[in-house]
């Protein structure tokens, strides 16, 4: 009973914050080595049901092995991989209640749409009625209900790209890996898939997990994000914690644009911490309570969009920056302005363009004041 | 001053040391003084092949065709002429169809067409069944060890045929190795016969044309993509089914290649048949020679000769057409 008020207590849809919750996928201490490279660096992360979970990194940050570990074509040099409660360490990919989406999509050359996608229930000596059925159910929800008798040759990439999903899913597996599902389509088309495919998780509610290279993808799939770089995961979290609290210098360069300000610590409580920083030339006042030594050299993240600009000095001491702009981007929805300080650093701001004409617009040379509130900068340790 | 005459001499020019160069680039310079039409380059892409073939081919085919239509005569060359001038105004074509009938007539034709067809086929199967799995393992290799394993195939081409064959002989023979090993080893105290039988015959061909199956295959095999086994996998596939699924369709094209290669020169084969094959091992080839050599019925041998081109065309042909559909579905 109290299990269940606790788990009550928590949100429903967000497993990770129950204490008590049990993960769907465990990723115990899993280390991949080849030969002396290690791509994967003893890994752990717990993942819920019903999550769509995205692992976020650059090439070569060991998400892909990662991922394949999961799916059963590399086996850990160490740890354990447990799934709905069962070890699948040892357990070849066949075996495993797993589909994975290929980012090349995999589809069989020398077979149709339709046995394309009849192909895993055959294996598993599915019903030929019931294969007919699934089949085109699955063809319908993924749109491409027309296309049964093509061949993937005869298909846009888009199409594939559906093909493949339909494929992965007509099995009902307990997990859905996707390999950078949305890499090969371009820009338009990416947008409207991230949309679907969520639609589509949410429907069938099966765990997805996805690897992907592109951090705006990640933020609009997730309900969660890993961020990988070196074979660890650096950071865990919900894409607005990443992005609001990144907790390295990685994670803040890595996800969106940042201005960083070096600083000393001068004054060290609970509930705020100041920051004498020659780097922006003021006092850093940030409304958040680190756990460091006083004196010590910290970074203080602020992204550009809160950051204000105004032509008269605004009404705080702490969290002002006098400059001049060097340069202003139009890129229709925003401006981004690039300016450089008094003390030399230049720093990346942007301003929505709320109004289509602005009377007295900022100009290229023109002296502004740079300021930002207690809860816009963000402490990061080493 | 050293300084002036070697300006003195560069302004004079020396004919041998400037012509060199020019002399280099006489191609260049035809080609400026000859501006080649458009399109030469493609004509000669395919025309080259084209020429070969006429050359080379078509025009033998037509001179064998000719003779196969004379009839046999005791002359220089053994056979009539077609055409029969009478010196004034008439020209007599005569085509002589009969030692065509008589192919179809005596039993001991057909009975070697039958022969060939069967020893042809039977040695392409049992190619195809040793080539694939080595044409398989090759394509699994690490990349940089997959030509030493090529070049261990190519190896046996270093050498002749013919040498090959009487080294089979040496050891399949009467007192050979495999028999002398085998008797001092006490496993069998008569000799085997392995010489002179179908045995050797289908061991020789096997043998000789294995290089022809292996390479297409490998060249297929090597392209597969392996996320397709992967993916094969992912679905539920245990390996030898992922194989027979994935693997096996998408490797027809190299199985239809390999199987032409070794089933169309096996069907004529003679060296093997004749060396190694025994009096009653009976193959076009052997009849082809005999009825060219032994009793100089040049016509008769042409016609064996035609029959046997029409027999492997035909399906080669059906085969091509069945491909070239299957391509356009997809």
């Amino acid at each position: 009973m109290t299990q269940a008020s606790l788990a009550q207590a928590a949100d429903p849809r967000k497993p990770w914050t129950d204490p008590v919750a049990e993960p769907f996928v465990r990723i115990e201490a899993v280390t991949k080595r080849f030969l002396d490279f290690t791509a994967v660096d003893a890994v752990s992360l717990d993942i819920y049901r019903s999550e769509l979970f995205c692992l976020l990194g650059g090439s070569g940050s060991g998400k892909s092995t990662l991922l394949r570990m999961l799916a059963g074509f590399e086996s850990p040099t160490s740890g354990r991989i447990i799934i709905d409660g069962q070890d699948m360490t040892d357990v070849p990919p066949y075996e495993r209640p797993i589909n994975m989406m290929f980012q090349s999509y995999a589809l069989f050359p020398h077979m149709s749409v339709e046995q394309n996608v009849a192909y895993g229930l055959k294996q598993d000596g599915v019903p030929k009625a019931e294969i007919a059925r699934r089949v085109a159910e699955m063809l319908d929800l993924v749109k491409m209900g027309q296309f049964v008798r093509r061949k993937p040759h005869q298909l846009s990439g888009g199409q594939r790209q559906r093909v493949a999903l339909a494929r992965s899913l007509v099995k009902r597996p307990k997990l859905l890996l996707l390999d950078e599902p949305l890499g090969a389509l371009d820009k338009k088309l990416r947008e409207e898939t991230q949309f679907e495919l969520m639609k589509i998780q949410q429907a069938l509610g099966i765990t997805f997990i996805v690897v992907t290279h592109d951090q705006e993808e990640a933020m609009t799939l997730s309900s969660r994000m890993g961020v990988m770089n070196h074979g660890r995961i650096v950071q865990v979290g919900e894409p607005h914690d990443l992005y609001e609290f990144p907790g390295n210098r990685f994670v803040a360069e890595f996800i969106g644009s940042v201005n960083l300000f070096e600083g000393t610590l001068v004054e060290d409580e609970p509930d705020h911490v100041r920051i004498d920083s020659p780097d922006a030339g003021c006092t850093l006042f940030v409304n958040h309570g680190i756990s460091s030594a006083p004196a010590q050299m910290v970074e203080v993240a602020i992204r550009p969009e809160k950051i204000r600009l105004s032509r008269q000095h605004p009404d705080q001491t702490d969290n002002v920056a006098s400059g001049v702009i060097d340069e202003i981007a139009y890129m229709g929805n925003l401006s981004v302005f690039q300016i450089r300080l008094k003390t030399g650093k230049m720093i990346r701001v942007t301003r929505p363009n709320l109004d289509r004409y602005d009377e007295m617009p900022l100009q290229p040379k023109e002296p502004v004041f740079c300021s930002w509130g207690s809860a816009s900068g963000v402490v990061l340790s080493a | 001053m050293s300084g002036g005459d070697q300006t003195a001499a560069q302004a004079v020019p020396d004919p041998g040391v400037a012509s060199r160069p020019r002399t280099g680039s006489v191609l260049t310079r035809l080609k400026h003084r000859l501006p080649l039409p458009r399109g030469l380059g493609q004509g000669m892409v395919s025309g080259i092949p084209l020429g070969w073939l006429l050359v080379f081919f078509l025009l033998p085919f037509g001179v064998v065709l000719k003779i196969s239509l004379a009839d046999t005569a005791i002359a220089m060359p053994p056979y009539t002429a077609l055409l029969d001038w009478d010196g004034e105004a008439v020209a007599t074509l005569q085509l002589n169809f009969g030692k065509y009938l008589f192919l179809l007539e005596d039993t001991l034709y057909l009975s070697a067409y039958a022969g060939s067809l069967k020893v042809a086929a039977v040695s392409t199967l049992f190619c195809l069944l040793i080539g694939y799995p080595m044409a398989l393992f090759i394509a699994r290799q690490p990349a940089e060890r997959r030509p030493l394993w090529l070049a261990l195939v190519i190896l046996p081409f270093w050498t002749s045929l013919l040498l090959r064959v009487y080294a089979w002989i040496g050891l399949l023979q009467h007192n050979g190795v495999i028999n002398n090993i085998l008797i001092n080893l006490g496993i069998i105290d008569q000799p085997l016969v392995m010489m002179q039988t179908d045995f050797a015959v289908y061991l020789g061909v096997v043998y000789t044309y294995l290089p022809f199956m292996v390479l297409p295959l490998y060249a297929t095999l090597e392209k597969l993509d392996e996320t397709l086994l992967e993916a094969a996998a992912d679905l539920g596939s245990a390996p030898w089914k992922a194989f027979l699924t994935v693997t096996l369709p998408l490797s027809r094209p190299g199985m239809v290649a390999g199987s032409m290669l070794v089933f169309i020169p096996a069907v004529g084969e003679f060296v093997i048949p004749a060396l190694m094959g025994g009096p009653d091992t009976l193959m076009i080839g052997r009849v082809l020679w005999d009825e060219f050599f032994n009793n100089r019925d040049w016509p008769m041998a042409s016609a064996v000769a035609v029959v046997m081109m029409v027999v492997l065309v035909i399906p080669v042909m059906l085969l091509r057409n069945g491909q070239n559909k299957t391509a356009e579905h997809g």
